[in-house]
Order: structure tokens, then sequence, then C-alpha cells
């Protein structure tokens, strides 16, 4: 018996002796798993037209100017397009980190619009796992063109246009992002009976990264077939992304012209093959209203006393 | 027979449970980069840390994602272009204090301390010696300590574009009560 507990008493002691002296200190917490959630996928809050996964933080203020000229093929005369001018000016908000919305203005059908982003599901791996992210993404455009009948009764309804937007997105790696956008527009006023209220149709984004500073993006929406008149095709944007400090600067080629969500997808006319490009740059600059960091000092103090 | 083994078992369990060691997972880790053309100041509440008083043992560890910028800009261009935090997430330090038999652990008061070890940023380890002070209170142990960074020595590039922006030598704040570890 006293030679159990004395063999007992001798582990014991090994065991202590060798817990002090292998291995790292922290070992003894243990490691605590932790959520990592993907950031930057895109540089910006837009891919090009179309919005992409990322928000603005809270407390950001995001102040845009998107820039089209006119088409490259409209000759010497017109310098390739660099005498016309199309811009949407436009101003963003982060609410919360996750929870954004947005103002703008556009030279093309006058047109006022505001929208919201909201991220429903965040890309993360650790203690919280998720392959993609997941935006709900809704606008609503006001044209305020004059009428095309002003002798009939008009109504201030049939100016508005709404856009639904699912916004599923993966960073696969460092540098390369996909995103698809399943879309609906509803227009409240179309031409003629034969011509659908809704138009459905499916976006294709991402964005390569070449240095840290410097991506390109691209971005295709196909509208589903039968819902357009033949003069709309499919918007296709191509792109770089140019980051310096404070500034997002995107340079891009497009056949559309109007960079709100209703006007590139359902109103583009431009086709690619015929040269009808529009060249085209977003600058985008952020504020900071809310200093974020504030907030969790005051956070920690709190929680400290 | 069998008491006195209880007995002495007890107490072996008793000697492992003297305080001996103190830990903490939300201490606070600053850092400060001053020019000027900009101030830029960044705060880690989650600094997990841990020390053996019987060997003067010290570790700390961190996530680079849980620095707190006032712009989330900057915390991107951070986590993004400047630590690569996707591949080098965590920053650790292990050392030891190298003065231990000045520092009474049993007697609360205010200790100078000098602590050598290795400091791990952007995957790269170097030695480092700092300065600090140990405060040993009713409720634990509370260590403070301020010592220059250079971010050149851990191969963290800065573009020209920023050079003015960001400076040479960061000014790192270690600040973190540490109670007692049960186990």
């Amino acid at each position: 018996m006293r030679y159990i507990a004395v063999t007992c008493l001798f582990f014991l002691v090994i065991h202590a002796t060798a817990q002090d002296e292998g291995g790292s200190l922290l070992d003894l917490l243990g490691e605590e798993e932790t959520t990592n959630y993907a950031t930057a996928s895109f540089k910006s809050t837009r891919i090009i037209n179309s919005p992409s996964i990322e928000n603005v933080a809270e407390g950001v203020l995001d102040f845009r100017i998107s820039h089209r000229f006119g088409r490259v093929n409209s000759g010497a005369q017109e310098f390739f397009g660099l005498d016309a001018a199309t811009i949407r000016l436009g101003l963003d908000y982060g609410i919360t980190d996750r929870l954004m919305v947005g103002i703008g203005r556009s030279t093309v059908q006058k047109a006022v619009d505001g929208f919201f982003k909201y991220k429903l599901l965040r890309q993360s791996t650790g203690k919280k796992n998720m392959p993609i992210t997941l935006s709900l993404y809704s606008s609503m455009m006001i044209n305020w063109q004059d009428w095309p009948e002003p002798d009939r009764e008009n109504y201030f309804s049939s100016r508005l246009t709404y856009t639904y937007q699912l916004l599923i997105g993966r960073k696969f790696s460092k540098s390369t992002s996909l995103m698809l956008m399943p879309t609906m527009v509803h227009r409240n006023l179309v031409p003629n009976k034969s011509i659908p209220n809704d138009v459905f149709a499916i976006g294709i984004g991402g964005r390569q990264k070449i240095t840290s500073r410097l991506a390109v993006t691209g971005e295709y929406y196909y509208v589903f077939a039968d819902q357009l008149v033949e003069i709309y095709t499919n918007s296709l944007s191509i792109g770089v992304d140019i980051e310096t400090g404070g500034h997002v600067f995107q340079l891009h080629m497009t056949n559309s012209l109007g960079m709100m969500d209703k006007q590139y997808i359902t109103e583009t006319t431009g086709k690619w093959l015929d040269g009808d490009i529009h060249l085209g740059f977003n600058i985008s600059r952020v504020f900071t209203i809310k200093d974020r960091n504030k907030e969790k000092v005051k956070k920690k103090e709190a929680e400290d006393h | 027979m069998k008491t006195i083994i209880t007995i002495l078992l007890i107490a072996v369990g008793f000697h492992a449970n003297a305080q001996d060691k103190f830990f903490t997972r939300n201490g606070t880790i600053t850092f400060f980069s001053t020019t000027p053309v900009e101030d830029i100041k960044a705060e880690n509440f989650g600094v997990t840390a841990i020390l053996d008083t019987k060997t003067g043992n010290l570790e700390f560890s961190l996530l680079m994602k849980s620095f707190n910028f006032k712009k989330a800009l900057m915390q991107e261009h951070f986590n993004e272009n400047y630590v690569e935090s996707d591949a080098f997430p965590k920053s650790t330090f292990s050392g030891t204090i190298i003065n231990l038999p000045d520092v009474n652990f049993e007697k609360e008061g205010e200790y100078p301390a000098k602590v050598k070890g290795e400091l791990m940023i952007h995957g790269q380890t170097r030695e480092i010696m700092v300065d600090g002070t140990i405060e040993v209170t009713s409720e634990g142990v509370v260590l403070s300590s301020e010592f220059p960074v250079s971010p050149a020595d851990y191969e963290i590039e800065i573009p020209s574009v920023v050079e003015d922006k960001i400076a040479k030598q960061i000014l790192v704040t270690v600040n973190t009560e540490l109670e007692p570890l049960k186990r």
C-alpha cells in the first residue's frame, strides 16, 4: 500500500514538474476560438455600376462621384466621347457595420434615387463558419424628366421604379472575390401592355487583385429572354480599382450609360462589338463622422468598473 | 494509511493551487504613430497574457484584427496592406523577467521590471528588451510598459505614398490587469 502511495506521489510530482517546464504558458489557458470574418472582398461598395458585398463602416460617410463619357465610337469631332458627360453624385452612410443607406442624383433621366443594403450573412471561419456573404439590396428611383405625354393624366407613382437584389459573394482568396446577383426590377409604368412591369435578371461580378493597391474588376448582367424590347442589351463592364489612401478610384469601360440599377440593367443600349463603349470613372472619398474607437473605449471602461 | 495518502494528496493538490500564475483574456495593448501629417492610434482590448511568478516567464498573444482604429478604412489598410492579418493573424511575445528577485509578488506595491524576450509580428520574430512596471495589488498583478517598435524591423512595408503619415518608430503601450489562474 505504501509503495502505491509513494508511486502515486512520485507521478504527481513528475506531472507537476513537466507542466512547469515544457511547452508554452499560453497553452495552460487553452485556445479561445474566435470568428474570423472575411474583410475587403472588394475595394469599394460598387463593383462598377453594381453594388458589391462591401458596406461602408458604421459612422462613415462616402461621397461618390460617378462619371461616364460618351461613346468612344462617336468620332474625332466628339473627341471619342470625352465631350459628353453624364454623372451621378451620391452620398452613402453606414448606420451600422451591416446596414448602409444612400441617396443620389443622376444626369440620366434627371433621376433621384435612394437605396439600402443590409448584410444578412457574413463570410467567416473559426467559431462561426459561413461560406458566403449575403446582402439584401433595395433601391427606388424617381424619373424626373418631363412627362412624355403631358396631355393625359399623369401620376407621381408612374415615375417610380424599384430594384431588389440578393448579393451573394465569396472571397475565395486574398485577391479573388466573386459575386452572383439575382435581381428583380419593377417599373410602375411601362410603354404598353405587352411589356412586363417586372424584369428578372442575374448578374455576375468579380475582382482580381494585381497588387495590394490595384485590382481588375468586371460585371455582367444577363436579363432573362423575352422581357425587354429589342433595342436593349445586357450590361457588361470591366475596369480597374486604384486605391490611394482615403480615395478609391475606379476606371472602367462599359456599354451602359446610366448608373442606377434600373438604368443599366434594363435600359442599356450600347453594343460592345459595335464599339458603343463608354469610358468612365467612379471616385469615392470617405469621411469618418463618428469615432468608433471612442465608443469601444467607453464600453471597455464601463466593463472594468 | 489511507488517511495519510488522502492528506498527502490533498496537500499536493493545495500546493499546485498556490498562487503562482496570473492571466487575462482582455488585456489592453495600444499603439501610437505620430508624424507632423497625421496621428494614428489603435487599441486592442482582447489581449491574452499569462505570467508565472515562480519562473518569471511571461507570454502575450493578440489578434491583429482586434486592433480598433478611429477610421474604418485605416483599419482595413492596416490588416490588408501592412500587417497582412489573413496570413499572420497573431502577434505574440514570450519573455522572462530578468530582475525577478526584485519583485515581491507576496507584497502589494509597484516594482520596476526588465523583461527580455521574443516579439513576433507579421510572422517575424525579434529579440527585444523592455522596461516596465509590475504592480502587485490585492486582486492580482498589473503589467505596464511602453516601448518602440519599428515596422521595418518586422518587414512591414510602408509604400512611399504614405511614408510621411506613418512613423518610423511606433510606440506600443501595454497595460494588462492579470488575475489569479484557478485550476
